[in-house]
C-alpha cells in the first residue's frame, strides 16, 4: 500500500494537474445538450456517418446549442448506429438504429422540446425514473464492464476525457513504485493473456525484466487475426489511451525504451485514432521522455500489418516489424529473453495490455474476486452469427456458454435452433448444445476441445453446415500457412481437398479416417500455433458431428442445406400465390420464371443458387425451398 | 506501359524514399507507402527500394508477395472487396461474392479488362456483426444481399447488361 509520503512524489502531483487542467476545460460542457453519435467501423457501415451530418445540419440549420460528439462503440452493434442524447433535466437516453430521420426527428423533438422520443429509446445510461437502464435488461444485468465500460461513452479522440475518468491515474500511480513492484502487483492479480493462449502475464514481465540486454522492447498485439473477432478493433476505436497506458504501464515494469503497436492492415481507423491518441500523449507528457518528471522514458509506435494471419504469432510478428516476410521462428528463446532485433521483448495482446491499468488502480485481489480462480478478470467476446444481440459483451469468467448465448446474446435469431458455437476462430473448434452449460474460461475450453483463442463467437443455427465451416476454417488457414513446415503446407492442402470434395458430394467412407490421421500429422509437425491448431476445427467438428459429415458422403445430401453442390432451389406450387412476382423479379439470372398457369418456377440449369428468391418470397408464402440431395427435375 | 509514367511512379518513389531514413527494417512500411500513392507496387520501384535499402531484390519481392495486401497490378478505379470472415461467410458473403463476379465478369483477385473494377476477398474487416459486409473504394457497408450488389454496381456507374435491366424493369 502506498503512503501519503510516497503519493507525493512528482509524478502523481504531475498527473493531479494535468487531470485538473482536463478537467476545467470539460465543466462549461456538462451543462450543455450534448448529442454522442457511435462512429466505430460497425457504426459507420450501419451509416452513423449520415446520422452524425444529419445532426449536425439540423443543429446549425435551428441555430441550437448542442455539442455533437463522435465516441466508439457501446458494443451492441445490432442496433447501429447508436445514439446517446444527453440534455440537462434529463437521464442520458440511449437510442438505436438512428438513421437520418430519426436524428432529425430527435433534434425537433427532444433537443428544441421536450419529448425525448422515448419510442425508440433503447436505455438509459444511468438509474431514473423514468426509463429502464442497460442493467435492468439481461444483457446489461449479466455483463461487467472493466475494459469496455468506457467504450462508447468517451470521445476516443480527445485525451481529457480519458483523463477525466482517471486515465493515466494508474501510471502515475506505476511510476512512483519500483519497477519490480509494478511486476509483482500484475503476477499477484493472476492475469492471464488474452491473446489466445493465456499465458500468465506477470511472468512474462518478469522473465522480460529480468533479462540482459538494452534496449528493450514492448509490442501490443492488434493484429487480430480470427476473421469473425473484432474486438480488439472496437477497444483500441474507443479508448485507445487505456491501450496506451497498460503499455507504458509494461515498458515501465520490464525496462522497455521503445514500443510498437502493431495494427492489422484492416483497421485504418483503428490506426487513425491510435496515432491521434499518441500525439496527444505526448503533448501532454505522458509519452516520450521524462514521463510525468519520473525520468522513464518511451516513444511508441504504430506499425501496420500487411494482410497475414500468421503475423498474430508472436515471432512472426517480429519478423514482420523486423522488415521481412512474417514467417515463425522456433521458440524458444521466448520473445521475453531475445525478440525483437535478438532483444528482450514483451509482447501482449490489446486486451492483456487495457487491463493493466485497471489493476493498478483497483488492486490484484479485486482483479482476481472477478471470474474464476485460475482464469480470474472477465473475458470479452465478440457474438456474431445467428444470435438475435450481436456485438461485443464483458462477462466475468466463467459465464456459461447458454447465459452468454441465450441471455446476453438474446438467443438465436428469428427463434431458429441452437446449433454451435464456434469460439477460438480458426484455431478453435466448435462447442455443441451439450457443452451450453460449460463454464467458459481457459482451462475449461482446451478441455472442450476448443479454445479461447481472442474471443470471436459465432453461433449457428440448424441452417449452418459443420462440414462447411470445417471446410472454411481449412481453407482459410491453408491460404494463410506461411510455408515453412511440410505439414501445415501440404497436409492442411490434403485435408482441404478431402473437405472441398464431401461438400461437393464426391466423399469416400474412407475419407473421416484419413482426415482424422492427416489432422495428427499436421499437429505434430507443425513449427507454430497456426498448424498446431489448423486441424482443431475439422477434429472438433467430426467429433460432435460426424452424422453430418457421414451424411454428405453416404446419402450425397447435406442436412443443413447449405452445401451448394448438394442443393436445389424449388418452388412449392401448392403455396406460390400466382399473385406477386418478387421472386422474378429478385433473380438476378433470370431463373425464376412464370408457368402459363400463372405459378412460379425454377429452371435449374439457369438457377445460380444466390438465395434471393428464398428472402424475398413473402413469410406469409414461404413458398421457396431448399433440398437436399439435389433433384434436376425439380421445377423444371 | 508509356514511359512517361513509369518515370512519375519512379519519381514518387524516390519522393518517398526521401521521408525516410533507409533501414531494412522500414522495407514494409515504406512499401506500404508506395502502395498508397501508386495504388500497387510497380516492378522497378521495388527495385529501387531494395537499392536503397540495401536489401537484394528478390527480398524485396519475397516480403511483396507474402503478405496479401500488396498488389504488383494496379487495380481497377473502383476497389471492391467482399468479406468473406467467418461471419460474413457463414451469413452468405460467399453469394454476395458470386454476384459481384458474375456481374464483372471476373474472378476474386482480377480487375475487368477496362481497369474500372477490381474485386477482391478480404478476410474481416470488423464488422461481423452486420454481415455480410463489403468495402467499396473504403465505405464499409453491411447487411449486403443480392440485389443491393446491383445497386452498388449502378451507383458506381456500371453499365447492367441486358438482363440485369430486365430485371430492374420487372421489379
Ligand atoms: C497463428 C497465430 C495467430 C495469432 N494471432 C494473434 C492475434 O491476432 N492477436 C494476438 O493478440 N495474439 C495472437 N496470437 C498469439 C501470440 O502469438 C501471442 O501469444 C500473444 O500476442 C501474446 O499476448 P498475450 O500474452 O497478451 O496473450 C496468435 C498466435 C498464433 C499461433
Ligand atoms: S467476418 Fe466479415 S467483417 Fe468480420
Amino acid at each position: 500500500m502506498k503512503t501519503a509520503a510516497t503519493l507525493e512524489v512528482a509524478p502523481d502531483q504531475i498527473y493531479r494537474d494535468l487531470q485538473h487542467a482536463a478537467r476545467q476545460r470539460l465543466t462549461g460542457e456538462k451543462e450543455e445538450p450534448l448529442v454522442m453519435v457511435g462512429t466505430a467501423t460497425c457504426g459507420r457501415a450501419a451509416g452513423a456517418l449520415d446520422t452524425l451530418a444529419a445532426f449536425k445540419e439540423e443543429i446549425v440549420r435551428r441555430h441550437l446549442s448542442v455539442r455533437v460528439r463522435e465516441v466508439g462503440c457501446l458494443g451492441d452493434c445490432y442496433l447501429e448506429p447508436m445514439v446517446i442524447i444527453q440534455k440537462p433535466g434529463y437521464p442520458p437516453f440511449i437510442y438505436g438504429e438512428v438513421d437520418e430521420g430519426k436524428a432529425r426527428r430527435l433534434v425537433a423533438d427532444f433537443l428544441v422540446n421536450d419529448d425525448p422520443c422515448l419510442e425508440f429509446a433503447m436505455a438509459a445510461l444511468e438509474p431514473n425514473d423514468i426509463f429502464p437502464t442497460l442493467a435492468d435488461y439481461p444483457r446489461g444485468f449479466y455483463e461487467q464492464r472493466v475494459i469496455t465500460e468506457l467504450c462508447g461513452i468517451i470521445d476516443p479522440t480527445e485525451i481529457d476525457q480519458y483523463l477525466d475518468h482517471e486515465g493515466y491515474a494508474a501510471l502515475a500511480r506505476a511510476l512512483s513504485m519500483d519497477p519490480g513492484e509494478v511486476v509483482a502487483q500484475v503476477k499477484e492479480s493472476k492475469l492471464r493473456g488474452r491473446g489466445g493462449a493465456g499465458f500468465p502475464t506477470g511472468l512474462k514481465w518478469e522473465t522480460c525484466r529480468k533479462a540482459p540486454g538494452t534496449p528493450k522492447y514492448v509490442i501490443c498485439n492488434a493484429d487480430e487475426g480470427d476473421p469473425g473477432a473484432f474486438m480488439d478493433r472496437a477497444l483500441l476505436e474507443s479508448n485507445p489511451h487505456q491501450v496506451l497506458e497498460g503499455l507504458l504501464i509494461a515498458a515501465y515494469a520490464v525496462g522497455a525504451s521503445q514500443g510498437y503497436i502493431y495494427v492489422r492492415a484492416e483497421y485504418p481507423l483503428a490506426v487513425e485514432r491510435l496515432k491521434t491518441a499518441l500525439d496527444q500523449a505526448r503533448q501532454r507528457g505522458l509519452l516520450g521522455e521524462n514521463i510525468l518528471g519520473s525520468g522513464f522514458s518511451l516513444d511508441l509506435a504504430v506499425f501496420q500489418g500487411s494482410g497475414a494471419f500468421v503475423c498474430g504469432e508472436e515471432t512472426a510478428l517480429i519478423a514482420s516489424l523486423e522488415g521481412r516476410p512474417g514467417i515463425p521462428s522456433h521458440r524458444p528463446p521466448f520473445p521475453a529473453v531475445s525478440g525483437l532485433y535478438g532483444q528482450p521483448t514483451v509482447i501482449n495482446n490489446v486486451k492483456t495490455l487495457s487491463y493493466v491499468p485497471h489493476i493498478l488502480r483497483q488492486g490484484p485481489d479485486w482483479f482476481r474476486g472477478i471470474g474464476t480462480t485460475d482464469s480470474p478478470g472477465t473475458a470479452v467476446f465478440a457474438l456474431a452469427g445467428k444470435v438475435a444481440n450481436t456485438g461485443m459483451v464483458e462477462v466475468p469468467m466463467g459465464t456459461t456458454l447458454r447465459r452468454l448465448v441465450f441471455d446476453v446474446g438474446g438467443g438465436i435469431k428469428d427463434g431458429k435452433e441452437f446449433k454451435a458455437v464456434l469460439i477460438g476462430g480458426p484455431s478453435g473448434g466448435c462447442l455443441p448444445e451439450t457443452a451450453l452449460d460449460l463454464a467458459i474460461d481457459f482451462d475449461s475450453l482446451q478441455q472442450a476441445g476448443a479454445m479461447m483463442g481472442s474471443g470471436g463467437l459465432v453461433v449457428l443455427d440448424a441452417d449452418d453446415c459443420m462440414v462447411e465451416i470445417a471446410r472454411f476454417f481449412l481453407e482459410f488457414t491453408q491460404k494463410e500457412s506461411c510455408g515453412k513446415c511440410t505439414f501445415c503446407r501440404l497436409g492442411t492442402k490434403q485435408m482441404l481437398e478431402i473437405l472441398t470434395d464431401i461438400t461437393k458430394g464426391r466423399g469416400k467412407p474412407e475419407d473421416l479416417t484419413l482426415l482424422w490421421e492427416l489432422a495428427g500429422d499436421v499437429k505434430a509437425g507443425s513449427l507454430c500455433g497456426l498448424g498446431k491448431t489448423a486441424p482443431n476445427p475439422v477434429l472438433s467438428t467430426l467429433r460432435h458431428f460426424r452424422h453430418e459429415y457421414e451424411v454428405h458422403i453416404d446419402e450425397g445430401r447435406c442436412p443443413a442445406r447449405m452445401c451448394q453442390d448438394l442443393i436445389t432451389y424449388y418452388i412449392v406450387p401448392q403455396k406460390c400465390t400466382k399473385l406477386c412476382n418478387v421472386c422474378v423479379g429478385s433473380c438476378p439470372a433470370e431463373a425464376v420464371y412464370t408457368r402459363p398457369d400463372g405459378i412460379k418456377a425454377i429452371n435449374q440449369e439457369l438457377c445460380i443458387k444466390c438465395n434471393n428468391c428464398l428472402v424475398t418470397c413473402p413469410p406469409e408464402h414461404q413458398a421457396v425451398v431448399k433440398i437436399s440431395p439435389p433433384s434436376p427435375a425439380e421445377g423444371a | 506501359m508509356p514511359d512517361v509514367e513509369n518515370h512519375d511512379e519512379l519519381r514518387q518513389v524516390t519522393e518517398i524514399l526521401q521521408r525516410h531514413s533507409l533501414e531494412p527494417g522500414n522495407l514494409i512500411p515504406i512499401l506500404q507507402e508506395v502502395q498508397e500513392e501508386l495504388q500497387y507496387l510497380p516492378r522497378e520501384g521495388m527495385r529501387l527500394v531494395g537499392r536503397s535499402l540495401g536489401i537484394p531484390e528478390v527480398d524485396v519481392y519475397s516480403v511483396a508477395t507474402f503478405y496479401n495486401q500488396f498488389r504488383l497490378n494496379p487495380p481497377g478505379r473502383n476497389q471492391i472487396k467482399v468479406c468473406l470472415g467467418t461471419a460474413c461467410h457463414m451469413m452468405g458473403g460467399y453469394i454476395i461474392l458470386d454476384c459481384f463476379e458474375r456481374r464483372l465478369n471476373v474472378h476474386e483477385g482480377e480487375t475487368t479488362p477496362d481497369r474500372e473494377f477490381s474485386l477482391e476477398r478480404v478476410a474481416c474487416v470488423g464488422c461481423c456483426t452486420l454481415a455480410p459486409v463489403t468495402v467499396v473504394n473504403e465505405k464499409t457497408e453491411g447487411k449486403v444481399t443480392p440485389t443491393r450488389v446491383d445497386g452498388i454496381l449502378a451507383g458506381l456507374g456500371f453499365k447492367k447488361d441486358q438482363a440485369a435491366g430486365k430485371v430492374e424493369a420487372e421489379v
